[in-house]
């Protein structure tokens, strides 16, 4: 390859990478702008976020949103590690088949996976609201954590294990003193990769939500569609950067599962 | 207790299908209860037909699967898969584009810049499209921009067309295309490549003749995560998109919420699985997420 490609490609890469963050950076700069629709500077102003402050409804979907993430992280997990454990320990009949099976829904269209749940809720009758939106998330969650654990997983050292068992510890000792402080970053970095998926969701959520369980992205929609008030811009700010930094806490315990 | 323990210990000992069974048991329930019985009652639904006013009538009928051949339906279904398929397009271009320079040029710096690639897949996939109605829309920052240095008297539309959503598509997307390709790219043998330039290939031939077919793998696995998604988008058509840019996931949507017909809404969406289902079997069958030497060993 001749000596000017890589500038050529740092170009290219550059107009790639500015084409993934500038509509971001148009948001969290619109977001602090006064007017409406200000391109000029006129200013910097924290109203729009004093407003999404103040916005009772706003208030009322972030509860929502949290009463939905924080128990679909807690049971997804707590599944995950389970599933990994008996995938990754267990030689059986239909392992390879249940382990496809698993990961079938993180090839559908969200939009199947919606609608085939509000067709299986009203069927059975259950009144659309959190536990419907709390269920399907827990749902979509699973394949996410177990995929996060058993990778983690296979990068444990067995014979520890076996050092404890050949010490006299019996399963249980092995299992908590063991095996689980080796799998805990793992743990905790599917839990915390876990909440903005669930946090974020806005496609499955909007087909198995009721009146009165809007959650976080559903309210913004509705703000979209009723036309664009630079109040979202400021919501939408906050959106994207609370998550990333517990993604960032993730991320790093993830590295440090490594070493 | 202790002894308890023991025994209960003892049992899961002799009894490993049961463990298997007891740690499984949770996902299995999750598994069948709101992935494989829901599907089931689409497929049910979808041999159904509508009444009057959005209702139900629970008789075997193949009404649904027969209006698939609806030109509508088709039409829609064919632009769906068109845009898809450009969006395969551009992120593979693009795609390839960085997870080349990352690979072979990242040094230092790989880890953080495969990080920014991945960020965005983590923050809130409705705002960041939103984030390109306040770019592209009549009052947004390209017409406000180009009106203000009097390029342009009225704005561009350049919402709600095909482009709108193909540029939202790529955004939404790219990422799905660019990690399997850096994973194929970052284990490709060096030697491979320096072994090509010594018997004397061209920068272009050793890439098109050496690096692609050895990245295979990574470039069928990206098709396929940004294709099935793609084709089936909802969210995307909705805000970007308008009547003229209908996909087939809006389409759908709006047959089960507008209309409330629910049989036709299940073939409907019955008919889109089976295509994505189809295309991961040619996939599959091509060798997926398997590069070229890996299939000799």
């Amino acid at each position: 390859m001749n000596r000017a490609s890589p500038r050529l490609l740092s170009i290219g890469c550059g107009a790639v990478y500015l084409f993934m963050y500038l509509p971001l950076l148009v948001l969290v700069v619109y977001s602090f702008t006064p007017t409406e629709y200000g391109v000029a500077w006129e200013g910097f102003t924290l109203k729009w976020y004093v407003a999404v402050f103040n916005n009772k409804y706003i208030q009322d979907a972030l509860k929502v949103s949290l009463m939905i993430a924080i128990p679909t992280v807690v049971i997804s997990t707590a599944i995950g590690t389970m599933t990994a454990f008996a995938l990754y320990r267990y030689k059986f009949v239909g392992r390879a088949l249940y382990q496809g099976a698993l990961y079938v829904p993180l090839v559908m269209p969200d939009l199947v996976i919606g609608i085939s749940l509000l067709l299986f809720y009203t069927s059975i009758s259950l009144d659309l609201g959190i536990l419907t939106i709390l269920l399907a998330h827990i749902s979509f969650s699973i394949p996410l954590t177990t995929l996060v654990i058993i990778a983690r997983m296979q990068r444990i050292d067995r014979t520890l294990e076996d050092a404890a068992m050949d010490l006299g510890a019996d399963e249980w000792t092995t299992m908590w003193k063991v095996t689980l402080p080796q799998l805990m970053p793992g743990i905790l970095a599917a839990a915390l990769l876990t909440f903005p998926w669930s946090f974020n969701d806005f496609v499955i959520t909007f087909f198995v939500s009721g009146v009165g369980s809007s959650t976080l992205p559903l309210r913004v929609y509705s703000m979209i569609r009723l036309g664009v008030s630079p109040m979202v811009n400021a919501l939408g700010t906050m959106i994207i950067v609370a998550p990333l930094i517990i993604v960032i806490i993730g991320v790093y315990f993830d590295r440090r599962s490594v070493s | 207790m202790f002894r308890l323990r023991r025994s209960i210990l003892r049992f899961f000992r002799s009894h490993p299908a049961f463990t298997i069974g007891a740690t499984l048991s949770p996902s299995a329930f999750w598994l069948l209860a709101f992935t494989m019985i829901p599907m089931g009652i689409v497929v049910y639904y979808s041999f159904m037909t509508r009444g009057p006013w959005g209702t139900i009538v629970f008789e075997f009928s193949l009404d649904s699967y027969r209006q698939v051949f609806d030109p509508l339906f088709l039409k829609i279904m064919a632009r769906s898969f068109k845009l898809a398929a450009l969006t395969v397009v551009i992120c593979l271009a693009s795609g390839y584009l960085i997870a080349y320079w990352i690979a072979f040029y990242g040094g230092r710096r790989k880890n953080l810049l495969l990080f920014l690639v991945i960020l965005p897949f983590w923050t809130s996939y409705l705002v960041r499209i939103y984030a390109w109605m306040t770019l592209l829309s009549d009052h947004g920052l390209i017409n406000t921009f180009l009106t203000n240095w009097g390029l342009i008297d009225q704005p561009l539309p350049l919402l709600h067309n095909q482009y709108s959503v193909l540029v939202g598509l790529v955004y939404t997307y790219l990422p799905f295309m660019i990690l399997p390709l850096y994973a194929s790219l970052d284990r490709l043998d060096r030697s491979v490549l320096e072994a090509a330039s010594d018997l004397g290939a061209t920068a272009r031939e050793r890439f098109f003749k050496v690096t692609v077919p050895l990245t295979k793998g990574g470039i069928l696995s990206g098709s396929v995560l940004v294709f099935a998604p793609s084709m089936g988008e909802f969210l995307v058509p909705e805000l970007l998109g308008g009547a003229k840019a209908m996909m087939v996931g809006k389409f759908i949507a709006l047959k089960f919420i507008g209309l409330r017909h629910w049989p036709l809404g299940s073939a409907y969406s019955l008919l889109l699985l089976a295509v994505i289902l189809v295309l991961i079997y040619l996939y599959m069958r091509a060798g997926g997420g398997k590069d070229a030497y890996q299939e000799r060993q």
